[in-house]
């Protein structure tokens, strides 16, 4: 099934329709700058984020000496308000077709609160910058995973998407290496964690006006229509550019509607179903201990272990994608996480258990991350490309946190053993619903709107 | 759209002015920490462990800032502002008895390792063992047989924020009886098996017979639970209790309570009667985040952070446990009280 794209331009399909058309189709290797400015920019954003993340719960038990219930409290609203916000910031960028700004408003509230951490001291503030935080996050998502979208020629699309995350996970690495380095460089007690906060603000403005200034301001919309306009323009005697826009095609305005259209339908079915039945790696880590098989303190380590797998594969498996098709590479990551559960929920194995287990967690964060926001910029018109990415991803953080939940009450009532099993048979039907939903085993996959995916099938 | 001239300026300038701040910050930051470790006011020291050991006394953690800040340390109960006996062991949270002690301990660090180090009649440190996260409390039943620790397990994932505690009770033998979360639990009457269920901060009463706290989020409720070691059962007792502390004549229990507060992390120390059920708000109105010590039957202790950049030292403060006069502090430079009385 061929799912054609209502107000796709021709254009679209091959030669690419931002500013990347002056580095032609030839530049394979070409990574479009724009991509790798919000790479920066994510870079740069973690470190920010995650250097305080990793001393946080210190800091409110250590140095302003509260228990640290804070971070539960937020929690339960937190899930609820960002799946709203995302959304808004998907609709809003698209409605405004600044996908730009609505990401630099994003980022911008979330520097903002690194400059309250300076000040902020107990419980009430300290939660409130964390919830404001989460809430720019939310926001920004959405629109600079359309600006990847944008500027990325469609054959790169996955490569690109992978290129943004590796840079983004690089970030979160560095981040807690630099406040750890800081916090023992002081003496014990008076803690480095005002200059962790400094410098978390400092990362934070660099990333923010790394986005303002050095990444274009593109304009999925105008741009869609710009490449209809030249196409019709192309068959009339045109003599300048004065001239083609005479028969400009009014911009489209995004429509709820794009996002139910058939295609995008079956994707958000197929995310749901697979992310229903998706445990955090969080349990994963909790069975593989349950198993004896790792002694707590190593916890942090598998974190570590798993980004450091997604970080070296988000790009060979994003260029995977765009070879063979990214549903079925999409789907291929969920088969690895079935991996993930059998040797996790049932012993399998020891330290080779754990070694595999940590690196097919990785590869299918690597399979399936930026490939969803890949797939789904392509499966609604362009502009509502930024809704259609911030309906995937919101699909899938409320599928994922109810699975969290369902699987914590399975473990409590029926055991480990059990609750890996169900998940696992779920994982299983929901693989093959995925599947069929998204043809990802025929030979024409459901993102096929480039030829560049049949390659790797015949 | 290329990266203009002008813009690489202006992106070039901000990024130099940032790092150079944090730079300087940086700098600024560690010369005044080392300059307020060296004028920190030097508190009385005493090398004298064995005369301390014979009296009553405080044992506690010290927040001094230099070279003894997080150290074991001992005062005489007859003297709490006088000289101190310092150890060499680092806690982050202390408790003790006549007859032996727990000292939770925090190495820092990229993989960051707690423990639990029990300590013997001299607070000499004997064996260790591994736990699971942040350290948040410590207790030890009376005649020092049952030891109880509770820590928080928190950020398991990047989706999940919320928090989980553990709080494991083991012998003085070395034996680790089980997770509290195990033991069959009943609130307001009915079964407590909401998953998001969790406790902490238990007080022993006998050598069966604890109280500790119960909680859920989602339901924004918590609990005084009453439980029992022999049976593996807890009942809840009363809400809106929290870090229960038994009085030494067991007739009342002193906890941090929300008091009708909706901010998050407010709490007032109250004291609960158990024959009459009635509830006293002692006279200290900041908010405590502590699990209350006994000084006596009559009044309760607890550290409270100084303020500001200063929080990082905290005192110990005593109020009257009836509801009457004013808090002053008890062994400044200090936390994590426990009074032994020899």
């Amino acid at each position: 099934m061929y799912i054609t794209l209502r107000g796709t331009p021709k254009g679209e399909t091959g030669a690419p329709t931002s500013d990347a058309t002056s580095h032609g189709r030839s530049g394979k290797a070409r990574i479009a700058p724009a991509v790798i400015g919000l790479g920066t920019v994510s870079l740069l954003t973690d470190i920010s984020s995650e250097s305080v993340a990793a001393i946080l719960p210190l800091y409110i038990t250590v140095v302003v000496g509260l228990g640290p219930l804070a971070f539960g409290f937020i929690d339960g609203i937190y899930q609820g308000i960002s799946a709203v916000v995302r959304i808004a910031g998907g609709r809003w960028a698209d409605r405004s077709d600044r996908p730009k700004w609505v990401a630099f408003a994003g980022y911008a509230l979330s520097a903002v609160t690194r400059f309250g951490l300076l000040i902020a001291s107990g419980f009430w503030a300290i939660t409130s910058v964390v919830a404001v935080d989460r809430l720019g996050k939310g926001l920004r998502t959405g629109p600079r995973d359309s600006l990847i979208a944008t500027a990325s020629e469609p054959e790169h699309l996955g490569r690109n998407f992978g290129v943004h995350r590796a840079m983004d996970t690089t970030g979160a690495l560095i981040g807690p290496l630099i406040a750890f380095a800081i916090l023992a460089m002081f003496p014990v007690g008076l803690g480095g964690y005002q200059t962790i906060f400094v410098f978390s603000c400092a990362f934070a403005v660099m990333g923010v006006a790394m986005l303002a200034l050095a990444v274009p301001d593109l304009h999925p919309n105008k741009m869609n229509s710009a490449a209809i306009t030249t196409e019709a323009a192309a068959t009339q005697p045109a003599t300048s550019k004065a001239a083609t826009s005479k028969v400009k095609v009014a911009p489209v305005r995004p429509k709820w509607s794009d996002l139910t259209k058939p295609g995008m339908r079956r994707l958000l079915i197929a995310a749901g179903l697979l992310s229903l039945v998706t445990i955090g790696d969080g349990f994963i880590y909790l069975a593989l201990q349950d198993g004896g098989q790792i002694p707590a303190t190593y916890f942090p380590l598998l974190f570590v272990g798993t980004n450091l797998a997604y970080l070296l594969l988000a790009i060979p498996m994003g260029k995977l994608a765009d070879r063979v098709g990214r549903a079925r590479v999409f789907v291929a990551g969920y088969v690895l996480l079935l991996g993930c559960y059998a040797i996790a929920g049932f012993h399998l194995a020891g330290l080779v258990g754990l070694f595999a287990v940590l690196l097919m967690l990785g590869t299918f964060y690597a399979a399936t991350d930026g490939v969803l926001a890949a797939l789904a910029s392509r499966l609604v018109p362009m502009e509502s490309r930024a809704s259609g990415i911030s309906a995937a991803q919101t699909v899938v953080a409320l599928a994922r946190f109810g699975a969290s939940v369902g699987f914590g009450l399975l473990w409590q009532f029926t055991g480990l053993s059990t609750a890996m099993l169900v998940m696992s048979l779920g994982l299983v039907v929901a693989i093959g619903v995925a599947a069929a939903l998204l043809h990802a085993r025929t030979t024409r996959p459901l993102d096929e709107s480039t030829d560049a995916g049949l390659t790797g099938t015949s | 759209m290329t990266l203009s001239r002008n813009r690489l300026i202006v992106l070039v300038l901000i990024c130099v002015l940032a790092v150079a701040g944090a730079a300087a910050y940086f700098a600024y930051a560690k010369s005044s920490a080392e300059a307020q470790m060296a004028g920190a006011p030097a508190v009385p020291q005493t090398a004298d462990l064995d005369s301390m050991l014979t009296q009553d006394r405080v044992v506690f953690r010290s927040t001094a800032l230099g070279d003894t800040y997080g150290k074991l340390s001992v005062v005489a109960l007859a003297d709490p502002s006088g000289g101190r006996a310092v150890l060499d062991s680092s806690c982050e949270r202390v408790y003790a008895t006549a007859t032996n002690g727990v000292c939770i301990t925090a190495d820092r660090g990229i993989v960051a390792k707690y423990g639990i180090t029990e300590l013997n009649a001299r607070l000499a440190p004997q064996n260790s063992s591994e736990l699971t996260g942040l350290p948040s409390r410590a207790r030890i039943s009376e005649d020092g047989s049952l030891i109880a620790t509770t820590t928080f397990v928190t950020g398991h994932s990047y989706a999940e924020s919320s928090f989980a505690t553990e709080t494991i009770l083991r012998r003085d033998t070395g034996e680790v009886i089980g997770n509290i979360e195990d033991f069959a639990a009943t609130v307001d009457g009915g079964p407590f098996t909401v998953t998001d269920r969790n406790y902490w901060g238990v007080t022993f009463v006998d050598d069966d017979t604890f109280y500790a706290t119960g909680a859920s989020t989602s339901l924004g409720k918590t609990w005084l639970m009453k439980g029992s070691i022999s049976a593996r059962t807890m009942t809840s007792v009363r809400t809106d209790a929290e870090c229960p502390s038994i009085s030494p004549d067991g007739t009342r229990v002193a906890y941090k309570s929300r008091q009708g507060n909706s901010a998050p992390g407010q709490w007032r120390v109250a004291v609960y009667d158990l024959a009459t059920g009635k509830e006293t708000v002692v006279a200290e109105t900041r908010s405590v985040d502590d699990q209350v010590e006994w000084l006596d039957n009559s009044t309760v202790l607890y550290a409270l952070p100084r303020d500001g950049t200063a929080a990082t030292t905290s005192d110990v403060w005593q109020v009257p446990a009836d509801g009457s006069g004013e808090p002053t502090v008890l062994v400044p430079q200090a936390s994590s009280p426990a009074v032994v009385r020899s």
